[in-house]
């Protein structure tokens, strides 16, 4: 072969036009393998509401349920544990909540819709993982000022009872409240506002 | 007749790859100094150990469901009811920690004798990422038993991801394929796990190789064999890598296998340091263990996680523990390679280093208390320090004269008496029991003598950080 009168810009915009395509379509290619990993249709659908009865439900019980595969909190706070909630604002980072995840309906002092039940997605806003609850006063390993709340095994995350994280801890957030709404007295729907359609 | 019949077979094979060159190339005629210690054991045992995980691993997945209804009770069939099921699986999680405990030991042997410098900072790039692929194998293995650590570690871990500023909750939700870790997740971890890090890891272990037999071994005095070379080309320093070094090996592998057998067969949990108790425990995606903490590999990174009071900087310093490791070739500022040479900074500095390692290693596996999250950030300092302060303190040191050719060779010969009469030292002829018919049980230990060693070996290593 003889490189004799090679045209070379012909070949280099042969070369450019090719490597242009190619990564183009590489591109459109990556779209569907890349977005394959996404949540699957059927694991969307999963996020359906959850019914929840509240009647059988005691003074300071805490109730597990589980929405979208998250552990949902609903706890039935009692008076005294409402009254310790106005006392707790110079220990938190975020008391009004104004930072934090909430339908407006829950943007409260209580975080709730109804002040003694409180709903929360029981999952540290840190790293995800689920707190232990820890209603006592003042237990051993929490020290003398506990009132009461939620405390993360994993990295020391501390939540009040309305899920109000304290400051000078990992977790950046408040706990997160999922929409939900009461049917009636002792009904309540998880996963939906009632404004028109599932948050 | 059959001899030449196969010579021919043989030949044909040699016509058609070059079999014999590869050879020569990489074991026969690849040119190794001659003073390699104890220390350069664990490249080969490295390998030695990958073999033991593909092995084992593929042996698993026969009997393995990665199905989140499944999976656990398909490892607890694969302990019970599959033949040697229990070995295979001992085999292969055992061999995990294994592959950390070489490595680690890999890497500290590049740090003391610089073999991470020019010219070989590819070599240690090509390592960092291998480690970086070892991790995520080793991650994303732990989520497959399906236990209560497997899913609390990796909710915890790609929760990690979320931390990065606007797109991190979207780059975590496409990691699980669910809002939460998931049957899609635990899928997804079995197929990265089984095929393509392991197609990663073995790339990067080949390019690994091929960049060191470019440029050549580093040794234990930090001197480059190739600047002397005898009349024929071969380093004068120089010995064969076949037989001298794949002969040397077998003792390492041997020694190596007793101490993995003995965990194996005697303790394969290791206390749960290679395998958690609560990883026992079916996943439960509504409550998590009272305490967790990754298995010990991760634990100093982990503990350096969370020393850092805020959420995406503690995160930034994990992964730049990490990263740090990989500018080390640019860091060091000594003309000097091995730490034989050195000067008494620099040793100082990798003492506190492996005490911080160490340090924060255990205070990892531990609940974080107010007090132990002190102790955290002051290792986490150190840690850093002897990364970011190097461009610094090595350029203060003064290093010591580096001789021109190896000095010493390591010798088992020399090193077997030496250590018979430091055990001498340490004992006193006692009546005492006779096992084995050998006198040495005889002796029962001597308080005096063994104080006296310990002296000497801290004036000994007090004298060589000045």
């Amino acid at each position: 072969m003889s490189d004799e009168g090679v045209d070379e810009s012909k070949r280099q915009f042969l070369t450019s036009a090719l490597t242009v395509v190619g990564a183009i379509g590489s591109g459109y290619l990556a779209v569907p393998l890349l977005a394959q990993m996404q949540p699957s249709v059927k694991a969307m659908a999963a996020g359906a509401p959850v019914e929840v009865d509240l009647s059988k439900m005691e003074a300071g019980q805490l109730l597990r349920v589980a929405w979208r595969g998250k552990p949902v909190w609903i706890l039935n706070r009692t008076p005294a544990a409402l009254e310790t909630l106005k006392t707790m604002d110079k220990v938190l980072s975020d008391p009004q909540s104004n930072d934090s995840i909430q339908p407006a309906s829950s943007k409260n002092s209580y975080r709730s819709i109804k002040p003694e039940i409180f709903v929360a997605i029981g999952l540290c806003t840190h790293l995800g993982c689920s707190p232990t609850f820890r209603p006592e006063l003042a237990p051993h390993d929490l020290g003398a000022d506990w009132k009461g709340g939620f405390f993360c095994p994993c990295h020391g995350s501390r939540f009040d009872l309305a899920g109000r994280v304290y400051s000078g801890v990992p977790a950046p957030t408040n706990l997160e409240i999922p929409p939900h709404r009461y049917i009636n007295d002792n009904l309540l729907i998880i996963g939906d506002e009632g404004n028109g359609g599932a948050a | 007749m059959k001899v030449n019949r196969l010579t021919a077979c043989g030949n044909w094979v040699l016509d058609r790859f070059p079999l014999t060159k590869l050879w020569n190339d990489h074991m026969a005629h690849y040119y190794a100094p001659k003073n390699f210690n104890f220390w350069y054991f664990f490249g080969s045992l490295a390998l030695l150990v990958l073999v033991n995980q593909l092995l084992t691993g593929i042996l698993l997945t026969m009997n393995y469901k990665p199905d989140a209804k499944l999976a656990f009770d398909s490892v607890e069939y694969i302990m019970r009811d599959v033949n040697w099921g229990w070995l295979i699986r001992y085999m292969h999680s055992t061999g995990a920690s294994a592959f950390f405990i070489v490595i680690y030991l890999h890497m500290f042997r590049g740090i003391i004798y610089g073999s991470y410098k020019q010219p070989r900072e590819l070599i240690w790039i090509f390592g960092m990422l291998i480690f970086l692929c070892l991790m995520a194998e080793a991650f994303m293995g732990y989520l497959l038993p399906w236990g209560q650590m497997s899913y609390w570690g990796a909710q915890v871990i790609i929760s990690l991801f979320s931390a990065i500023p606007f797109v991190g909750d979207d780059l975590s939700l496409w990691v699980r394929g669910d809002y939460v870790v998931s049957d899609a997740t635990l899928n997804r971890f079995f197929a990265f796990h089984v095929i393509s890090v392991p197609l990663v890891l073995v790339l990067l272990i080949f390019l690994h190789i091929v960049a060191l037999h470019e440029v050549g071994s580093n040794n234990p005095d930090g001197i480059e064999i190739k600047k002397y070379k005898g009349k024929n080309g071969i380093p004068l320093d120089g010995i064969p890598f076949h037989p001298y070094y794949t002969v040397k090996d077998i003792v390492g592998v041997a020694v190596f296998l007793i101490f993995f057998a003995a965990v194996i067969f005697y303790m394969p949990e290791m206390g749960g340091f290679f395998l958690e108790a609560d990883n026992f425990i079916p996943a439960d995606p509504l409550k998590t263990p009272e305490h967790i903490a990754p298995l010990w590999y991760f634990t100093p990174f982990y503990a350096i996680l969370r020393a850092v009071p805020d959420k995406f900087a503690g995160v930034i310093a994990m992964f730049g523990s990490i990263a740090v490791l990989f500018v080390l070739p640019w860091l060091d500022r000594s003309p000097v390679k091995s730490i034989r040479y050195r000067g008494g900074i620099f040793k100082k500095a990798l003492f506190f280093f492996v005490i911080s390692f160490f340090a924060l290693g255990y205070l990892g596996t531990q609940p974080a208390t107010p007090t132990l999250t002190i102790f955290a950030r002051v290792f986490t300092l150190i840690y850093f320090g002897f990364f970011l302060l190097m461009p610094i303190y090595t350029r203060w040191e003064k290093p010591k004269p580096v001789p021109k050719r190896l000095t010493k060779s390591f010798s088992m010969e020399g090193f077997v008496p030496e250590v018979k009469s430091v055990i001498e030292e340490m004992t006193i002829e006692d009546k005492g029991f006779v096992l084995f018919g050998s006198s040495e049980f005889k002796r029962k230990p001597n308080p005096e003598g063994i104080r006296n060693v310990l002296f000497r070996l801290a004036k000994k290593i007090k004298t060589s950080l000045e």
